[in-house]
């Protein structure tokens, strides 16, 4: 039987299913700040949806309990979004890699920006393909060596968080696998948010691309006095290249997908009666 | 018996297939059946267009042969079809645009539409309105309903352009009155007297969609698919339900996905280009056992091939697209008023077995328009998908083996149902079991057991036409069916003993139909609109059967003509004492 809401913790989340993570991965982290926010939120895990793509982030959804979609490669948002828009009472939160969201699936991320359904989605970015044993991905930096890259990648690396600022997110922050506890109430807050809420979360991989020593060092947060509805100041500090920042980017409320969707039924209802029958009759 | 074909042509963006619509419904108010056929250029604005709609006291099964009035408002409409029109037939033209030279076999009407339109009603754009005024003199086409039509048409608009237009009819009339009549050509007010629908076959297909509870459709728009999305963008607001333009047709079809994982019925319609960009999701849908249905306007290809024309070259595409052993139904359309039936059943079947519905129709048949009885709704009850009840939400295994392999289907705010649907091979609570050989093999008969049930189901719906048991058979599918009947009633008329079987379910086949089907004859003939006979080709594997392929590959369909001609040759050599078929399996 299903545990009562109020006594939801992050254990009530796990799945019997057990993540085939290497040891060390950054997803562990992620997928325990997961459970932690989902408990904190105390979401009922029947009205709960997470919808993964391919790789080893594309794992996620079968660790949480609750309803789940493993779709295909680069496929999230698509997905996500049918799920929402057919139930909008759902709290769907999309998850999955670097290539994933901004290779294969990187033509969706625009129109799931600009539409601004209330989503939550959680890019794991370790900057390489995982599953397929470490080629280099579009976050990789200029030299990545790897096996489709013997010689060094000649690829500049896109940026998620500019880039998503650019398309017109409402919500775009950064976390750290390696520390949940900070990511975890980052991703509390792009749950809570109302709109399309874009998590882009540093999380390594420890087998093809160990970036651990590499990444803290550069890590800080983003500055108490930064206005999160400053889009130019949001850009700026996604640009920034000496420092990483965690935190919330940038931040505004924007009508909903979904809410223009029941403003369209609205319309139509009001000039036509809801009935086939009527809808027959246009044509004779 | 009543029965014409009249064919408009003309400037592409002129106004000559609003014309010839307008004359469509004019003709199915006046209580004639009709069939109309369009071919438009592929040119936004511009280029030569036609519309031709025949019309009868009885039910139309194809567009017909020979033209009986060209309506030509250019000199382009009138080399290009003038041809077309049967000796003794009528040409109206706008003597304003061009003057044909004169030909014995013809009865020529030259009306100065564009200077009637330009000095007595004082708008150039109203010749067209002229022109159906003229029709309707000439060819006693009830006034009255064109006068009505006009207003139901322009009253939005307003009072004023209710008037010019009823003008432009009028003085269109006025100025045929005038003319000393030469041919014979008289309809009259039309035998039936009950309503009847006018409806493309995308209309049709939107309107069954709804009818079958469809509240959700994604696409991305692609000729000769695009009407159906906005028809359902217009009406499905209306009953709560939406549509979404996606950003290409992977998302579309992954939307679909998603909504009906939700619990809504969904659907997505594209064409060919669309219809090859959604295979791997095809395959999801199967794997994760999710309904949704899929259509697919064919139009000619390969890549982007000619977009407004059509072709029935999607079949192998539909049956096999997508990698691993993957099953799915796929169903063609038959005509305007199937597409009504066929899409309900489409639904039907998804929401029954969990699986995709592949729906075959093409360029010719979405926006081909004709009369069809207002549909009746209790003639394909609706069918849900299975949901789990009480005890099976204990321990819920979503994909739980079950004698009928039809597994419950949890939606998403059931509680104890929660499960990912999976794309990995899994076991039955859906868990990956992608090393799992034995479960790989369990799972696959499960999907494919299904089909059992589906090919009995295609055993009942399969139509046959003419001679029960003929000497010559003839099998099709899709939007072929009407002429094929046709072309059958011509011949058992001429005492050939010709027989059809249409199926429509083309994957799984009906097999017991088909195999009863091909004990008699002596020859088959599969005719079909592409270049290699792609159903016969997939026959061809479970029958050893020497078909008899006709195939067409110009982006047009049949004409009974040519099927009937086929006829009378293969007839030539079964009376020749040839059998045309080996062994049968
Ligand atoms: C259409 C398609 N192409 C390629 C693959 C192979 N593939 C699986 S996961 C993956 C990349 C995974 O990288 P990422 O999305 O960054 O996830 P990670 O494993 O790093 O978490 C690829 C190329 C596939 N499954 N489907
Ligand atoms: S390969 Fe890398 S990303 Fe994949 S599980 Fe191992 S450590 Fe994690
Ligand atoms: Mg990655």
């Amino acid at each position: 039987m299903s545990t009562p809401v109020s006594e939801l913790t992050p254990q009530s989340y796990k799945s019997d299913e057990h993540p085939i993570w290497c040891p060390g991965c950054g997803d562990f982290g992620v997928l325990a700040s997961l459970y932690h926010s989902l408990a904190g939120l105390a979401i009922n895990p029947n009205n709960l949806v997470v919808v993964s793509g391919i790789g080893c982030s594309g794992r996620t959804s079968g660790f949480i309990k609750s309803y789940g979609f493993h779709s295909v490669h680069g496929r999230v948002l698509p997905v996500a979004m049918g799920i929402k828009l057919a139930n909008p009472s759902l709290e769907v939160i999309g998850a999955g890699g670097d290539g994933d969201g901004f290779a294969i699936g990187g033509g969706h991320i625009p129109h799931a920006a600009r539409r601004n359904l209330d989503l939550t989605y959680l890019i794991m970015d370790n900057s390489t393909y995982g599953l397929t044993k470490g080629q280099y991905s579009p976050t990789a930096p200029v030299g990545f060596q790897a096996g489709s890259t013997p010689y060094g990648n000649i690829e500049q690396p896109l940026n998620p968080l500019a880039m998503l600022i650019a398309y017109g997110a409402t919500f775009v922050g950064q976390g750290y696998s390696g520390k949940p506890r900070e990511l975890a109430d980052l991703i509390t807050r792009a749950i809570e948010h109302k709109g399309f809420a874009f998590v882009n979360v540093i999380s390594p991989c420890i087998t093809f691309y160990n970036t651990y020593k590499v990444i803290p060092p550069l890590l800080r947060e983003v500055p108490r006095d930064h206005d999160v509805t400053d889009r130019t100041k949001a850009f700026a500090l996604a640009l920034e290249t000496t420092h990483v920042s965690l935190g919330v980017f940038y931040q505004v409320s924007r009508p909903t997908f979904e809410e223009g969707v029941a403003e369209v039924i609205k319309k139509a209802q009001a000039s036509s009666p809801p009935r086939l029958d009527e809808i027959f009759a246009e044509f004779s | 018996m009543i029965d014409y074909v009249f064919r408009v042509g003309g400037e592409g963006g002129e106004g000559v297939i609003s014309t010839g619509e307008m004359l469509t419904m004019a003709l199915a108010r006046a209580g004639f059946e009709i069939y109309t056929f369009r071919t438009y250029p592929a040119e936004i604005k511009g280029g030569h267009a036609n519309f031709q709609v025949r019309a009868s006291g009885k039910l139309l099964l194809s567009y017909g042969a020979a033209v009986d009035v060209l309506l030509a408002f250019n000199e382009e409409a009138y080399q290009k079809h003038y041809k077309d029109v049967h000796p003794g037939g009528v040409v109206v033209y706008d003597s304003d645009s061009y003057v044909p030279p004169s030909a014995d076999s013809l009865i020529f009407y030259g009306i100065p539409m564009t200077s009637l339109a330009t000095e007595k009603v004082g708008i150039k754009l109203t010749k067209n309105i002229v022109a159906l005024g003229v029709l309707s003199e000439l060819f006693d086409i009830p006034f009255a309903t064109f006068e009505e039509l006009l207003k139901d048409k322009f009253g939005r608009k307003g009072e004023m352009v209710v008037q010019k237009n009823l003008l432009a009819l009028k003085i269109g009339a006025e100025y045929a009155k005038g003319q000393a009549k030469r041919d014979q050509i008289r309809l009259g007010p039309g035998p039936r007297k009950t309503k009847e629908l006018v409806l493309s076959g995308n209309e049709s297909l939107a309107l069954g969609a709804i009818a079958a509870g469809c509240r959700f459709y994604a696409g991305y728009p692609i000729t000769p698919a695009t009407d159906i999305m906005e028809f359902l963008a217009k009406e499905l607001p209306k009953l709560g339900g939406l549509v979404v333009q996606t950003e290409d047709e992977i998302a579309a079809i992954g939307a679909v996905l998603g909504a009906s994982f939700a619990g809504k019925k969904a659907m997505t319609a594209t064409s060919g280009p669309g219809f090859s960009l959604m295979t791997e999701m095809l395959g999801l849908a199967v794997a994760a056992e999710i309904p949704a249905v899929v259509v697919d306007v064919q139009r000619v290809g390969p890549s982007t091939g000619m977009p407004t024309k059509t072709e029935q070259g999607d079949l192998y595409l539909a049956v096999y697209g997508g990698h691993g052993n993957c099953p799915r139904i796929v169903i063609g359309l038959s005509s305007v008023e199937d597409c009504f039936y066929g899409i309900m059943r489409a639904f039907n079947l998804s929401e029954q077995f969990q699986m995709p519905v592949v729906v075959l129709s093409d360029a010719s048949l979405g926006h081909r328009k004709a009369t069809v009885p207002v549909p009746d709704r209790s003639r394909v009850p609706i069918v849900e998908r299975r949901k789990p009840q009480g005890a099976e939400l204990i321990d819920y295994k979503r994909y739980r083996f079950t004698p009928d392999a039809i597994s419950p289907m949890a939606i998403p705010g059931m509680e104890g149902g929660g499960y990912v649907a999976e794309g990995l091979e899994h076991d039955e609570r859906g868990f990956p079991a992608a090393s799992n050989h034995e479960m790989h093999l369990r799972t696959t008969q499960k999907r494919y057991t299904k089909f059992q049930e589906v090919e009995a189901i295609a055993n009942e719906l399969a139509r046959s036409y003419g001679e029960p048991h003929p000497d010559i058979g003839i099998i099709g599918w899709g939007a072929t069916e009407g002429v094929i009947r046709e072309a059958v009633e011509m011949a058992v008329d001429k005492g050939y003993s010709v027989g059809a079987l249409h199926p429509k379910i083309l994957y799984p086949q009906p097999l017991a139909k088909l195999r009863e089907f091909m004990e008699g004859p002596k020859a088959i003939i599969i005719p079909e609109v592409n270049f290699t006979g792609q159903f016969a080709t997939l026959l061809r594997k479970r029958f050893a059967y020497d078909f008899i392929q006709l195939n067409k590959c110009i982006g047009l369909p049949f004409t009974p003509k040519e099927i009937f001609d086929k006829i009378e040759e293969v007839a030539a050599h079964v009376h020749a004492g040839q059998r045309t078929h080996a062994a049968k399996l």
